[in-house]
């Protein structure tokens, strides 16, 4: 049933969650420390896991793949529903420090991919 | 009229659907005819997103009556539902050929924006240590901002400006991402990663993937999050020490 396949997704993101809580407790931080990626590594164990044992039913997969075809939806009711007027009223300070750094960082993404190239290559 | 508002209000996550699904077959139709599919449609339809958000207040759209299921349907919970469930098409293979150098542009690519940020800040007249690891945070993402300032004890002017520059962080990333994407070599799941632990901002960087490629998309959030993880540990805490020593 599709709604096996939500349930194991609810119950990876709840320990993710409960995980990078904890962390953040750890750390006297009030908030998630990457709750989102321990549970996107539990789903990725789990699916690799499920695959091996050939237990993983279509049907199951497809309650879980409903919801990354949701993805998008999502991500633009999320932009539409940003402080914008916020972001823009925080004047040239704001919007020069955003772009820069950013920009600063793509600077460097060529140079790590092939050193991350290299290292593979390396490996082979 | 009064009437009308008041039944999508009270079902406004089903008015929500309503409303992005109208957005997207917009989007489509757009990035169909007048684009020939140049401009992907998931990229025309965050920015319809994002300006549509103009006309409404603190949350956006949903500060607007009728609107306010957007608030649930775009909210923390559902998006980290949603990019959660991305990780179904990522093979843990890819992500263990990346190992060592995505722990490695996590720590570099928030130093990078840590430093960066802060220096334009204290440029610009912000040039007190706490301001300067506040507005450095905020260039992380606008989460790691407002934790920096509230660890370090800034003002909530800077804390405002911290999480602006994160939000015109994220902004920018999902807007010029797809452009950007070919150039920078962001075609295969490594360079995703990677991208995604250098550039952080969750939102931006999986925005701008699915813009991309819808399959790099969790490679780059997985390691996205744990920018975020990242900057909240090393920004109020060494990165401030080492800022507070030159400043003070």
């Amino acid at each position: 049933m599709k709604i096996y396949g939500v349930a194991i997704l609810a119950g990876c993101f709840l320990v993710g969650h409960i995980i990078g809580d904890q962390l953040g407790k750890l750390f006297h931080l009030n908030g998630n420390l990457g709750g989102v990626g321990f549970a996107m590594l539990g789903l990725i164990f789990m699916n690799d896991y499920f695959k091996r044992k050939n237990i993983l039913k279509p049907e199951t997969e497809s309650g879980m793949l409903f919801w990354s075809t949701m993805y998008i939806p999502v991500v633009v009711a999320m932009s539409a529903t940003q402080n914008v007027k916020a972001a823009l009223s925080g004047g040239w300070v704001a919007v020069l420090v955003g772009i820069f750094a950013t920009l600063a960082c793509y600077a460097l993404i060529p140079f790590i991919a092939k050193l991350s190239k290299n290292q593979s290559e390396n490996k082979k | 009229m009064q009437h009308i508002i008041e039944i999508l209000d009270k079902n406004g996550l089903v008015f929500a659907f309503l409303v992005v699904g109208i957005i997207m077959s917009l989007s489509y139709v757009v990035s169909k005819k007048l684009t020939n599919h140049k401009i992907p449609g998931a990229a025309i339809a965050i920015s319809v997103g994002l300006f549509i958000a103009y006309f409404g207040g603190e949350k956006g759209i949903a500060n607007i009556p009728a609107f306010t299921g957007m608030a649930l349907l775009g909210g923390s919970m559902m998006r980290d539902f949603a990019i959660v469930s991305t990780a179904m098409g990522a093979s843990f293979s890819e992500i263990r050929k990346t190992g060592f150098i995505g722990i490695f542009c996590l720590v570099i690519g928030t130093v990078v924006a840590f430093f960066i940020g802060g220096t334009i800040g204290y440029l610009l007249g912000y040039t007190d240590a706490k301001s300067f690891a506040t507005i450095g945070g905020g260039a992380c993402t606008f989460i790691v901002g407002p934790i920096t300032g509230g660890a370090v004890g800034a003002s909530s002017e800077v804390i405002a400006i911290s999480i602006a520059v994160g939000v015109i962080k994220s902004v920018f990333v999902t807007i010029s991402t797809p452009f950007l994407a070919k150039k920078l070599g962001i075609d295969n799941p490594q360079s995703a990663m990677i991208f995604g632990g250098i550039v952080g901002s969750t939102s931006g960087v999986s925005a701008g993937l699915a813009s991309t490629d819808v399959k790099l998309v969790p490679y780059g959030a997985l390691t996205a999050t744990f920018h975020t993880a990242m900057g909240c540990l090393i920004c109020p805490s060494i990165l401030y020490y080492i800022v507070h020593l030159f400043l003070n």
